[in-house]
């Protein structure tokens, strides 16, 4: 566990919208590297926190450090600076236009003044489509319209580590493939981790994240419920952690707490 | 006029591919036929459909293809195109701008009444500019509501439609009891009613020609320098050669009758300065992002408002443009500037031209293109001798079949995209 410092830290972040808490005191943490999963059921605080990190909102309390320095993040601006992209389930692709003018949305390279330097964003987009190894995509001049989902995620994820980013984040990137796309992707979060970047995963699926992570933070209700490396448990194990993990004590969460245990038994 | 066909490839162009397929004169049409089956027409019907209605009024009238003819089409479709490719612009975000007519009425009544001898008599450039500044307010103005108060756009210009409408008609019976005020500048009354000697004639279609060659020869090594696909020098030299025989050909032409018209000029070097701003700056590849998807611009920090009001300034600052040649045209401004069917006609002439209703898809040269094909068929159903019923009822369906066409091409894309 302690082989490599943390390059993302957060400790007792919590955030409430209104009455329900949505996150509690959670600590998370990913290290140069490595693949980390983030699982929950629906409303345990996954894309509250990722949120939360990517400057979306910020979180009412708690800390969080980039490369053990504490950082204040209070927009998508700071976290771009700071390394951290997220890649979020509805890729924010524009379809009209093509793969490199996609990669490059935003932050177009000029000559001269005002000119889009073309050839050389084409360049730079084959060459990190190509240090990914995706080499499912022919041809990066056309529509991204024309892509299936698979290429579209690995589009999506090229452009996120085309900006010398440290972190990447990854919500949900294979919840629309099917087998074959869902592989070619896992096979590209694998690779981000072998390039040394932080790596975090929202998923579902808890067979795709045994194929891909390294550990598993497991949230329930707006707390972190339990801490997994891969090598060490087992798919029950997470299951059980998700649906019953023990909580910490939440304010004004009491009753459903014990309901919600007492049916994940039965 | 093709003078910004080679202007580079834009979103929804033909792509080129890096495969090295295209490296060869036959790869680069197989790659380019590919692209079309797959629904990525660009202006491939439009083309067609020019060349059908030549063909179809040379055979059914008796002057539709002689050179007084074709330099009164150039000068009858010059400021609808020029309008146009405001609506342009407009499209690709994904609105619509209603109230250009109008607008384009104001900008040259403002500038007919800045122009009247003594009472102010600025001299031409003055009243041209303030005339031009007024209408780009005017569409920073629409822009603003639309933006800042989230109406639809379609709302807040036909709202514009009304006001500026009820401006033309205010300005125009004060200053003149007849509700017409004539223009007596002859630098203004020349732009659309001069032409150039042959010798400029012709000294502009070496420029344009060899401006075309230039372009394409530089991206061409540039790419083939950077190792990446690049168009065959052979098929540059066919292209060059292929614009150079249409140009000098149109030029002659027009030689034969009054020579190149002056709007004509005008009209080039709007759409090829706008051409060049859609396809090869930042602000146009951020026009078509925001009509491709806005939210996917807003992530990657493209201030989606600013680039909405940016294309409303540019529908009112090519209104203004347009209003002026048509009042340069008719010698004067009247009650009726702006009215009948004018909108329709620079709105559907972007349609034609290949601009998409759905946003994101299109290029500077549909407003030509449209604005050709609507003049064309309004002007050989004139020599015919149509009634106008007729020819409103077969405007419409030119309109329709365009339309339908965008339709389909766009399901063919969709339907190829899926996952």
């Amino acid at each position: 566990m302690a082989d490599a410092s943390p390059l993302l830290e957060c400790r007792n972040v919590s955030k409430a919208f209104g009455a329900v808490q949505a996150l509690w005191n959670v600590d998370f943490e990913v290290r140069p590297g490595e693949v980390m999963a983030l699982v929950g059921d629906n409303g345990a605080g996954k894309s509250t926190l990722i949120k939360g990190i990517a400057g979306i909102y910020p979180f009412d309390a708690g800390q969080v450090f980039v490369d053990g320095e504490e950082v204040h993040i209070h927009g998508p601006r700071d976290a771009a600076r700071l390394g951290i992209e997220v890649v979020y389930q509805d890729l924010a692709l524009a379809d009209n236009l093509d793969i490199v003018a996609n990669m490059f949305l935003g932050r177009e390279r000029v000559r001269g003044a005002v000119m889009l330097d073309e050839s050389n964003m084409e360049r730079a987009a084959r060459e990190t489509l190509d240090s990914l190894s995706v080499t499912t995509v022919k041809s990066v001049r056309q529509t991204v319209a024309g892509l299936s989902g698979g290429q579209r995620q690995s589009v999506a994820v090229a452009k996120a580590v085309m900006w010398n980013s440290r972190i990447v984040i990854l919500d949900e990137p294979t919840a629309a493939l099917g087998v074959v796309q869902t592989r070619q992707v896992l096979n590209l979060v694998r690779r981000l981790a072998e390039h040394d970047l932080a790596v975090a995963i929202i998923s579902h699926n808890l067979h795709d994240i045994f194929e891909c992570a390294d550990r598993i933070t497991v949230l329930r209700l707006g707390q972190r419920v339990a801490l997994f490396e891969r090598a060490k448990t087992t798919q029950q194990e997470v299951v059980h952690a998700i649906t019953a993990g023990a909580l910490d004590e939440v304010p004004g969460m009491e009753m459903p707490d014990t309901a919600a245990t007492a049916e994940a038994q039965a | 006029m093709s003078t910004t066909a080679g202007l580079g490839r834009v979103p929804g162009g033909p792509p080129i591919d890096e495969t090295g397929a295209s490296s060869t004169v036959s790869g680069y049409i197989r790659v380019w036929w590919q692209s079309v089956r797959a629904g990525e027409l660009g202006s491939l019907p439009i083309i067609v459909g020019l060349v059908i209605i030549v063909i179809t009024f040379t055979l059914l009238t008796d002057n539709f293809f002689s050179e007084r003819n074709f330099t009164n089409l150039i000068l009858q479709m010059a400021a609808v195109a020029t309008m146009a490719i405001g609506i342009v612009f407009v499209l690709l975000v994904g609105e619509i701008d209603l109230s250009v007519a109008f607008v384009s009425a104001v900008g040259a009544v403002v500038m007919t009444l800045l122009l009247r001898p003594g009472d102010p008599g600025w001299p031409w450039w003055a009243a041209i500019g303030f005339a031009l500044l007024c209408t780009t307010t005017i569409g920073f103005l629409h822009a603003i509501v639309i933006t800042k108060a989230g109406v639809p756009s379609f709302v807040v210009t036909l709202a514009g439609f009304l006001i500026w409408s009820g401006v033309v008609l205010i300005l125009t019976t004060q200053y003149s009891t007849a509700g017409t005020i004539r223009i007596q500048d002859s630098t203004v009354i020349g732009i659309a009613n001069d032409f150039l000697s042959p010798v400029w004639g012709w000294i502009l279609g070496a420029a344009v020609v060899a401006a075309f060659a230039l372009v394409e020869l530089r991206t061409s090594m540039t790419r083939r320098a950077r190792n990446l696909a690049a168009k065959p020098i052979i098929l540059v030299a066919l292209q060059t050669l292929g614009l150079a025989v249409v140009t000098f050909a149109a030029i002659w032409y027009l030689n034969e009758d009054r020579g190149v018209p002056k709007v004509a000029v005008i009209l080039g070097i709007a759409l090829a300065f706008w051409s060049f701003v859609a396809a090869r700056t930042r602000f146009g590849r951020h026009v078509y992002a925001v009509g491709g998807n806005a939210e996917a611009a807003r992530r990657a920090g493209i201030n989606v408002d600013r680039v909405r009001i940016a294309v409303f300034m540019i529908s009112g600052l090519m209104a203004g443009v347009g209003g002026i040649m048509l009042a340069s045209r008719l010698r004067s401004v009247a009650t009726n500037t702006g009215s009948g069917n004018l909108l329709l006609l620079v709105i559907a002439a972007a349609v034609i031209g290949g601009t998409s209703l759905f946003g994101g898809t299109g290029r500077v040269i549909a407003a030509l293109l449209g604005a050709l094909v609507i003049a064309s068929i309004q002007n050989g159903m004139d020599l015919m001798g149509l009634a106008s019923g007729t020819k409103f009822v077969i405007t419409g369906l030119v309109l329709l079949g365009a339309v339908l066409v965008d339709a389909f091409s766009k399901r063919r894309r969709a339907a190829r995209g899926g996952v």
